[in-house]
């Protein structure tokens, strides 16, 4: 073999005489030369929306857009929170996504595991109904879901907006498919030593799912806080609007307070990221779990 | 403690799969039940249904007589250890053992006294604070059969409980439960396919197969006396060598093997033979004979397992299978094993005669199977 001949315990070791087989080491992989491109058309409109709160009106209002302004203008910050009731949009923001959040974590729970081990007549025709719906696009039910809350006398409240979005189908389906996956017989063994469905739900099953509830929580958390158009439909007033819908007060019909509109922007998307990295460990987790069997 | 009873237990899966067909039997109070059979013969089935896991189609259920057909799990007080073993993987041992208590609203210091007294029976007092995944597949075990027994349950139920172990800590712990079923003397149902198992715990075996109960009995006895040809193939390590034969003039014929079998009614037959009732003996009046064509030795230490074969057909443990009509060419060759003493030098391709006694030749009947003699 070649390195009996070069390896001699009667000669020093000629390193020169040993070729290099171990592969460069780059600080970075080629695939970055690829992905750091794509992450800077991503965060472009981000570092936009950044720059622009900090310009001047007539620097935001300029095309081709000004990237570097000629001073940074925190004051316009505290202008965009004093020409609005932003504390009211937080609030609302707040009860509206923490609600929804509670709601979706309860019933699609509870619906998702009656679906995944409740044997009962059309349980499987009822799921694939369901799963249907996910398809309508949500102006299609704009209307019927506006006529049943104006008749709850749930118009321009909070409450408008928390109701109809207390439980949704995609949460269910997501439940459901972890649940499946959760060994049956810690179910049966729990039952066995004398807990009730219920007791099994909350002691077992629960528990188990932290996860998957925790992924559940930050996307509904993420629609709740992102939402417009329904608040668009049934909010009229300032003091009952959410931060998106409030946002859009600065826009007017001749003109923009651009660099205003950005400031309350970026502030609105505090809050996301915050529950974002907070909860990102499970989040990650849980992708990682579905699929995979204890 | 209790007794355990099937009265005419069926039970139906959708798709017109019967589990369970028309079983009846009597485990009485501090027996250690074994239910055996191959896979898919109904015994976990069976044992789902004590539990209150799988409801009866028809037929009853009775714990300490009392009619439980129709309870839930937790209103029939029976202990199960899973397969796989079932621990709750979010909570300690501790916790694990404690939790069948809490949900019975047992007082804490209750809980405390036997959480404690049946880790120090089982050896898990080291353990209490670990979580299940931070534990060995045998203390996984006795977590699982500590859980059973904290509960003080009237019967305990167990699912294939060593099949996860590696071999020589299922030997461990199989002496481990015999002693602690010698200590409790609980009523206990045991699931198994492992008729080693099966043979060392029981009290008495119950053979199924096909969702049937195919016999009842000590595991000598089963051993000594099957009912019927499935039972004595299924029991027994390595199986009973079965063969196709004929008998007429009081005499069996299975290709070149003639026994003498008084009381068998002429005509087809199935004969049995334990690879242990062979041996290397010289034929003489009271032993008949048969040419073997070593083809495969296995040294074991003090014994020794031929695999040949012999002239003749082989014959179906299942009678429901169709039996091929006996060829007339004496061409035709069955495979056989047979149990030899380990001194003998054996090699393959060797031809030697094998001698049986008559007294250990078992006789069926070709078309149900059932014992003859």
């Amino acid at each position: 073999m070649a390195t009996d001949t070069l390896i001699r315990p009667d000669r020093p070791l000629d390193l020169e005489a040993v070729p290099d087989r171990r592969p460069r080491h780059w600080p970075f992989s080629p695939w970055h030369f690829f992905l750091i491109p794509l992450a800077l058309i991503m965060l472009m409109p981000l570092i936009w929306s950044v720059i622009t709160s900090l310009e001047t009106a007539s620097e935001a209002q300029r095309f081709p857009p000004v990237l570097i302004p000629k001073a940074l203008h925190f004051s316009n910050y505290v202008d965009a929170w004093n020409s609005l009731p932003f504390g009211h949009f937080f609030l609302n923001s707040f009860l509206y996504s923490l609600a929804t959040v509670a709601g979706n974590l309860l019933f699609c729970s509870l619906a998702a595991y009656a679906f995944a081990r409740l044997r009962f007549v059309g349980s499987n025709l009822l799921f694939v109904l369901l799963l249907v719906t996910l398809m309508v696009p949500f102006q299609v039910v704009l209307i019927p879901t506006f006529l049943i809350v104006r008749h709850l006398g749930l118009i321009d409240s909070v409450g408008g907006l928390i109701v109809p979005n207390l439980c949704g189908v995609f949460g269910i389906f997501l439940l459901r498919q972890f649940f499946q996956s959760l060994p049956v017989e810690l179910e049966e063994a729990a039952r066995i030593d004398g807990a009730s469905r219920l007791g099994v739900f909350l002691k077992i099953v629960l528990p188990l799912s932290a996860p998957v509830l925790a992924t559940l929580a930050i996307i509904q958390f993420m629609w709740s806080w992102n939402d417009f158009l329904w608040p668009l439909i049934i909010i009229t007033s300032p003091e009952h609007s959410p931060l998106q819908l409030g946002l859009s007060m600065f826009q007017g019909a001749h003109v923009t307070n651009w660099n205003l509109l950005m400031a309350g922007t970026v502030m609105s998307q505090i809050p996301m990221l915050a529950v974002f990295l907070f909860a990102q460990r499970w989040f990650i987790q849980s992708i990682a779990y579905t699929g995979i069997k204890q | 403690m209790a007794d355990v009873s099937f009265r005419d237990v069926t039970k139906e899966f959708p798709g017109a799969t019967v589990a369970v067909d028309r079983l009846t039997l009597d485990i009485p109070d501090g027996e250690f039940m074994i239910l055996v059979g191959p896979s898919g013969c109904g015994k976990t089935t069976a044992l789902r249904l004590v539990a209150g896991l799988e409801t009866a189609t028809s037929g009853s259920i009775e714990i300490a007589g009392k009619n439980v057909t129709h309870l839930s799990p937790r209103d029939r007080d029976i202990a199960m250890v899973f397969q796989n073993y079932a621990l709750y993987p979010h909570m300690t041992v501790y916790k694990n053992l404690a939790f069948g208590l809490r949900q019975r609203k047992t007082a804490k210091a209750e809980v405390d006294r036997r959480v404690t007294e049946v880790s120090a029976m089982l050896g898990l007092d080291e353990l209490l604070a670990r979580r299940p995944a931070q534990l060995s597949g045998g203390q996984r075990q006795r977590v699982a059969m500590g859980r059973a027994l904290v509960r003080e349950p009237k019967a305990f139920l167990l699912d294939e409980p060593l099949s996860n172990l590696d071999a020589k800590l299922r030997v461990q712990m199989r002496a481990e439960l015999k002693r602690l079923h010698q200590q409790l003397n609980v009523t206990t149902i045991y699931v198994t396919h492992d008729q080693i198992e099966a043979m060392t715990l029981g009290d008495r075996l119950a053979v199924m197969s096909a969702g049937k109960l195919q016999q009842v009995g000590t595991p000598q006895d089963v051993y000594e006396r099957p009912t019927n040809v499935f039972v004595a193939h299924f029991i027994g390590s390595p199986p009973m060598n079965l063969l196709q034969a004929t008998v007429a003039e009081g005499r069996a014929q299975a290709g070149d093997l003639s026994v003498e079998l008084p009381q068998v009614p002429e005509g087809p037959c199935i004969i049995g033979i334990r690879p242990d009732s062979l041996s290397l003996r010289e034929p003489d009046d009271s032993r008949s004979a048969l040419d073997f064509d070593i083809e495969v030795v296995e040294p074991l230490g003090g014994e020794l397992l031929a695999h040949g074969s012999v002239n003749g057909h082989l014959a179906s443990p299942d009678t429901r299978e169709e039996t091929p009509v006996l060829a007339a060419d004496s061409e035709s060759r069955a495979e056989i094993t047979a149990k030899l003493d380990g001194r003998l030098r054996l090699k393959a391709g060797e031809r030697v005669r094998l001698a049986v006694h008559p007294g250990e030749v078992y006789a069926f009947d070709a078309a149900t199977g059932d014992a003859l003699r």
